[in-house]
């Protein structure tokens, strides 16, 4: 289970609101347009999450999908996104009264909602054949598809100022001994720059160095997520490879690298403070870029993406966040199923993906071919195509396997502040995992 | 006045004011500041007087954000103490002056609940559950219910205390002229307990009114949020304006605030009668 | 108001659990008819006492709202094994006894300013008693902009006389006993309300009689006021502790239980494990807070009033 604001900047991936929409009948509270007279008009539902840039998105995409089929009504309605969010789905799809098509995460989440015995099997659906391998993963259950991707891919990494690199000298750190050095160097180079950020005011934010790792120890051993899924092995937080994560969350403070109000900054400050060049680095969602382009869109292209360094250069790769998907609930039957189908198939047609390009703000590539990014994307996607061109990439980790510990960034908060040590971090999360598990219900624990 | 008399009655009294101002005042005054500046300002935090004064602005900024969501706050929240104050009301004076006036053996069972309701702190996830066996959760009726139970024990002890004041002679009186115990009570009885009745409106209102707990638990999807919800919530969502935040913070403290300048004399009534009376 | 004895009614010694006042009235003869008893009694059994009975059944299982597995007392062991968990419970204990004994001794001296002879008195009263109606959630959110620990205007203030500026909610060490200051400012003015009914209450001719006998301000608070203001205390402290062991808002407003888990306390921790979906281990919190509320106020009730009737 992933933490609430985390996957609020999913969502902010999928839909931050350039809100002048120039699409017509996008009007009223929760309600879709509805075009003139026809005989057999068909009403569906659709739940999304209720901030404003999705509930943007939303209206947009309504409108757009209203005007390719004229006969069909859409009713948007809205619902919490966090873990409040993921009880209201659960108990949605338990009592059956669902709405026909839902927004939601993909991953572990997704698994959790049971989709075999509550979700319509798109399997054989036109567009499938489009979807990026590493998304169908995160959508299919025994072999089954039932998502569609809305919104793209992000990355979890080291957003960095290339100004501040270029001026200094300084190369892309390929080990984590590299990355300190550099801090280093930005640190003695010029004090008025932060090295690296920290920003514990948002809470889920202290856990990119361990989220973003993952891809790091799925390289050096592929089969850790099972493992740790299944309780078998050494997979535990305690032990290397995985415990780095929670050495690099202490150290970078302890060494001093780290920005003096870390404890209360916000995600939003320190991304103004990346753009503007007051801080060098900072390990975090490209989803946070549509903060960047709300509030210094002229910086946009002066940050890069670079993986989070493995302490060992042969092992560094990306780690990569799918984007939600819309799937549809299987309580929907006859017209209102064609045309939930045939929804879901236009989030990904061209008119759908013009949508999603106007409405959202791009945070990495999309997770089908059937969308393309427009030709101003920001200089940081090409960056992470690069990565996925060389194949140095995976998913991360809650896309593998569907236990999470909720306690994750409050441990991590701890770590950081340097009240707990790693080493006990590490072990009161291996406990936080092990809760869940139990409450999951899976074998093995 | 003997030296000693003044500085008792006027040196005390101004550094007794001077420091309530400080402490005091200067946090009202700082949510009225930042309440009227422009975001960049407000987001500097300072005890400042805005450059640009833009409180009315802010005001309807305020009011459209998410569609109106803070005027449908009110009203739900509106709603809500209306209807759960006047549940409590009527039934913990029934059961209030049926303890003072009726001495049985359940009178012991009854305070002991009573008791219970004011010490025992309520079983969150169990209350969920059984709303939803009932089919209220997240329903404003069923928060509405929620909070009359809350409110129970409180206004019974208030409720008990004061128609201990009320002669029985009185019922005995209608009872002779041919009263039944409904109009005993609804005719006679309550009329003469509306002081008390004011009192345990006014503060039970400001208690329902101000409820963050209860809607964060059972009233928990933002279709039906109520006041305190939405500020908590608007916190996340005006990451950079805290201008807008602060003027949420004022306008939610207005209703008490009326309350108190209007019904001062029952507050403080109820909150030391219902305690010191026992 | 009479110098009337602070008593909220013991707890009966024979009390009968699961007993419930539904017995039917003898008719329409007696003018009370037991029945005035069922309105209330629907909801509270409903809507309290069926809860709290079925969550000591609830804390021994494993929960998923739709089903349940019997694990007898692992979410027990689990909650004092938990690091995390059990510093939540230290917490609650330090935050309830704090708030509570501060509440005390502020508001007896703020009430004895406001009921002697002081300069502003109206106006006092005003203010001070002012915090107490506004949202718990406003004055948390203000107070986290007054105590931001680089912008706020607190430490611009302390860092104007060179004075240290602590991190007030962002020091693991700091952050609970910020969050119990202004707790203690927000309620002061309940306990400060309560202990001047007590003054007023007092008999004026003891005041005259230790006047005429020529004693200090000292020695008339200490022998008379202090005593006979006893029941005035016991309510402070009954009200308060009962509060601020069961407090939530206040520190969810400001801090959400951290820096990390340094300022949860079991409130919170029952929030907390109920939104990660944990609900067996949520409901085993929220008994083990009826076992220390229940626990702590029996026998402080129980040892004020005593005290009490001994005068």
């Amino acid at each position: 289970m992933n933490r609430s604001p985390m996957r609020r900047a999913l969502v902010a991936v999928a839909s931050v609101a350039a809100a002048t929409l120039a699409l017509a009948g996008c009007s009223g509270f929760g309600g879709g347009g509805s075009s003139g007279d026809s005989n057999a008009k068909t009403t569906i539902s659709w739940l999304t999450q209720n901030d404003a840039p999705t509930v943007a998105m939303a209206k947009a995409m309504i409108s757009g999908f209203e005007k390719k089929y004229p006969n069909v009504t859409v009713k948007l309605d809205t619902q919490p996104a966090g873990t409040q969010g993921d009880n209201l789905m659960k108990t949605k799809l338990s009592t059956k009264t669902m709405d026909n098509v839902f927004y939601y995460n993909s991953g572990s989440l997704f698994q959790a909602l049971n989709p075999k015995t509550t979700m319509v099997d798109l399997s054989n659906e036109s567009w499938v054949k489009n979807l990026d391998k590493n998304f169908k993963q995160v959508v299919s259950a025994d072999g089954k598809v039932y998502g569609a991707p809305l919104g793209t891919t992000s990355a979890g990494a080291m957003l960095y100022n290339k100004k501040i690199y270029d001026k200094l000298g300084l190369k892309i750190p390929t080990t984590w001994a590299e990355f300190i050095a550099n801090s280093q160097k930005i640190k003695s180079g010029d004090p008025s720059v932060t090295p690296i950020l920290q920003s514990y005011g948002d809470t889920w934010t202290s856990q990119l160095l361990v989220l973003g790792d993952f891809a790091n120890i799925n390289k050096q051993d592929p089969n850790w997520a099972t493992d740790y899924t299944n309780n078998t092995g050494d997979a535990k937080y305690v032990n290397q490879p995985a415990f780095e994560g929670f050495q690099h969350t202490s150290e970078i403070v302890a060494d001093g690298l780290v920005n003096k109000d870390y404890a209360s900054m916000t995600n939003a400050q320190a991304m103004d403070a990346l753009a503007t060049g007051k801080a060098a680095q900072y390990p975090m969602l490209t989803g946070s870029m549509s903060t960047v382009k709300q509030d210094n869109p002229s910086n946009m292209n002066d940050i890069g993406v670079f993986a989070i360094p493995s302490p060992d250069a042969q092992y560094t790769s990306l780690t990569m966040w799918e984007p939600n998907a819309v799937y549809i609930a299987n309580t929907t039957t006859g017209d209102k199923l064609a045309a939930s189908k045939n929804f879901v198939a236009f989030v990904n047609s061209p008119e759908g993906c013009k949508v999603q390009n106007t409405t959202g703000s791009a945070a990495g590539p999309f997770a089908t071919s059937a969308c393309s990014l427009p030709s101003d994307a920001p200089s940081f996607i090409s960056d992470i195509q690069s990565y996925l061109k060389d194949d140095k990439a995976s998913p991360a980790l809650e896309f593998l396997s569907p236990i999470k510990g909720p306690n994750l960034e409050t441990i991590l908060i701890g770590v950081g502040s340097q009240s707990t040590t790693p080493q006990v971090g590490a072990q009161q999360y291996d406990q936080d995992v092990k809760a869940q598990a139990q409450q999951l219900g899976i074998k093995g624990w | 006045m003997t030296p000693r008399k003044f500085a008792r009655r006027y040196l005390v009294g101004i550094i007794a004011i001077l420091v309530s101002i400080v402490v005091f005042l200067v946090p009202f005054a700082f949510v009225v500041l930042t309440a009227a500046k422009d975001p960049k300002e407000a987001g500097l935090l300072g005890l400042t007087l805005p450059t640009q004064w833009q409180f009315w602005q802010n005001f309807a900024d305020v009011i459209q954000t998410n569609n109106y969501q803070l005027l449908a706050a009110f009203i739900n929240s509106i709603t809500l103490t209306v209807v759960s104050v006047i549940i409590m009301v009527v039934f913990a004076a029934m059961v209030g002056y049926l303890l003072q006036r009726k001495r049985t053996r359940l009178n012991a069972i009854v305070n002991f609940f009573v008791l219970a309701g004011l010490i025992v702190p309520p079983a969150v996830v169990p209350t969920i559950w059984v709303l939803q066996g009932i089919g209220l959760f997240d329903t404003l009726p069923g928060m509405i219910l929620i909070e009359a139970t809350f409110g129970l024990s409180f206004a019974i002890l208030l409720f008990r205390a004061f128609v201990a004041t009320i002669p029985k002679e009185l019922d005995e009186a209608a009872v002779i002229d041919g009263a039944g115990p409904m109009r005993l009570f609804f005719r006679v009885i309550l009329p003469l307990l509306r002081p008390v009745v004011v009192t345990v409106v006014v503060v039970q209102a400001v208690a329902v009114f101000n409820d963050f707990t209860g809607p964060l638990y059972f009233l928990p999807s933002s279709d039906n949020p109520t006041v305190q919800l939405t500020l908590y919530n608007f916190q996340s969502q005006s990451v950079s304006q805290f201008n807008l935040l602060f003027m949420s913070i004022l306008l939610i403290a207005i209703p008490p605030l009326i309350m108190y300048i209007f019904f001062n004399r029952q507050i403080v009534a109820g909150m030391t009668s219902g305690a010191v009376k026992g | 108001m009479t110098n009337a004895a602070v008593r909220i009614q013991p707890a009966s010694p024979t009390k009968t659990p699961g007993l419930s006042g539904k017995k039917k009235g003898k008719g329409l003869r007696s003018p009370y008819p037991s029945w005035f008893y069922i309105p209330a009694a629907v909801l509270y059994l409903i809507f309290f006492a069926l809860p709290t009975f079925s969550s000591f059944y609830f804390s021994l299982t494993r929960w998923t709202l739709f089903s349940q597995t019997f694990i007898g007392f692992g979410n027990y062991v689990q909650f004092f094994e938990t690091p995390a968990l059990t510093q939540g419970f230290v917490n609650t204990l330090i935050y309830g006894f704090v708030t509570s004994a501060a509440k005390v001794v502020l508001g007896l001296a703020l009430a004895l300013l406001l009921t002697g002879a002081t300069f502003g008195r109206g106006y006092l009263r005003a203010v001070v008693f002012f915090p107490v109606l506004v949202s718990t959630v406003g004055v948390g959110l203000t107070f986290k902009a007054l105590l931001d620990p680089f912008h706020g205007v607190v430490n611009n203030v302390l860092g104007f006389f060179n004075l240290p500026q602590p991190g007030w909610y962002t020091d693991p060490h700091l952050a609970l006993l910020t969050v119990a200051g202004v707790d203690i400012w927000k309620g002061v003015g309940i306990a400060t309300l309560i202990f001047m009914a007590g003054i007023v209450a007092i008999p004026s001719e003891y005041f005259e009689a230790a006047r005429v006998d020529g004693a200090s301000s000292w020695n008339v608070f200490r022998n008379i006021t202090l005593p006979l203001v006893r029941p005035a205390t016991a309510t402070v402290i009954i009200l308060s502790l009962i509060g601020g062991l069961r407090s939530f808002d206040l520190i969810w407003a400001m801090t959400n239980g951290g820096p990390g888990f340094s300022s949860d306390v079991i409130a919170s921790v029952i929030y907390k494990q109920y939104q990660a979906g944990f609900f067996g281990l949520s409901t085993a919190g929220n008994v083990i807070l009826f076992i220390v509320v229940t626990g702590i106020m029996l026998p402080v009730q129980w040892f004020l009033n005593r005290r009490e009737a001994e005068l």
